[in-house]
């Protein structure tokens, strides 16, 4: 059951990135082109999940287990960190560049285009650049 | 700023929001999991690698989405404009960021805000920030 609710969230999400056009990074880079033609897409695709969202969340607060009975796992760290600031800036930097998010990088990866492949392999590779240095942190430390 | 009237989508994308939202409270309310695309894809390469099979199911459902609607007889042609240079710096850039600021557009930008989190509303507004500050640059300095 894990697996098969895991499989229609992550369908679902999938369907509604496509249906609003998130899944197009030309999309995308209209409603951050600010200073060109605006594309006000976007907002709306946010508006849009967060009415939702909300009524989720304030539900899954309530609660300490799921329907299936595992623990609600909310992140519990409030502080703003340089860490956040920092990592979101190149996110936002990356995002710019490309149009691709992780999300939609991954719809358009199963839709077949080459460079959301490529792209996919290069954020893949970010993320295992990020494990590496986490993981040799407290080797540092010791030194 | 003008707004591109031919592009813009307001219906599509509301109902698409409205989807990627019960898609969130599903996996809230079922797995007990925030529904964040790089925090889920980021789990099954840290170690210990925990909860394969879940992480797996709903990656699998985001990739299979395209594969669905293609058999149901419905595709979608996409416009990426960036060239392979771009996209390759861009996915290094996203996919260390993502990690370091321990979320994305889904995770901070829709299940952060829904659920009133100040480090989500404040990687939000810098990773927004962030992207309109690039694509000005990129557009209009630069003229690329």
């Amino acid at each position: 059951m894990i697996v098969v609710s895991a499989l229609i969230a992550g369908l679902l999400f999938g369907v509604g990135l496509m249906v609003s056009g998130m899944a197009n990074p030309a999309k995308i880079l209209g409603f951050l082109d600010l200073w060109g033609r605006w594309d006000p897409s976007l907002a709306f695709v946010m508006i849009g999940a967060i009415a939702v969202g909300s009524i989720g969340f304030a539900i899954a607060k309530r609660r300490k287990t799921s329907l299936l009975g595992l623990p609600i796992q909310l992140p519990a760290s409030s502080t703003v960190t340089l860490r956040l600031v920092l990592g979101s800036a190149a996110f936002g930097v990356g995002w710019g560049l490309a149009g691709f998010c992780p999300g939609p990088a991954l719809v358009a990866l199963g839709a077949g285009y080459a460079k959301a492949w490529g792209f996919v392999a290069a954020m893949l590779a970010g993320m295992v650049v990020f494990e590496v240095l986490e993981r040799a942190k407290p080797l540092w430390r010791r030194a | 700023m003008s707004i591109d009237l031919v592009s813009f989508t307001p219906l599509l994308s509301l109902a698409g929001g409205l989807a990627i939202g019960v898609a969130a409270t599903v996996l809230i309310l079922f797995n007990g999991r925030i529904a964040g695309i790089s925090g889920i894809l980021g789990g099954l390469l840290a170690w210990p690698r925990n909860d394969v099979a879940w992480r797996t199911a709903f990656l699998a459902g985001l990739v299979g989405a395209p594969v669905v609607a293609g058999l149901a007889g419905q595709t979608m042609a996409l416009d990426i404009q960036a060239g392979w240079g771009e996209i390759l710096v861009a996915g290094l850039l996203v996919g260390m960021g993502t990690r370091y600021a321990s979320g994305c557009t889904s995770g901070h930008g829709v299940c952060g805000i829904s659920r009133g989190a100040v480090r989500s509303l404040v990687a939000t507004a810098t990773f927004m920030l962030a992207g309109f500050a690039t694509v000005f640059v990129q557009r209009h300095l630069t003229g690329g």
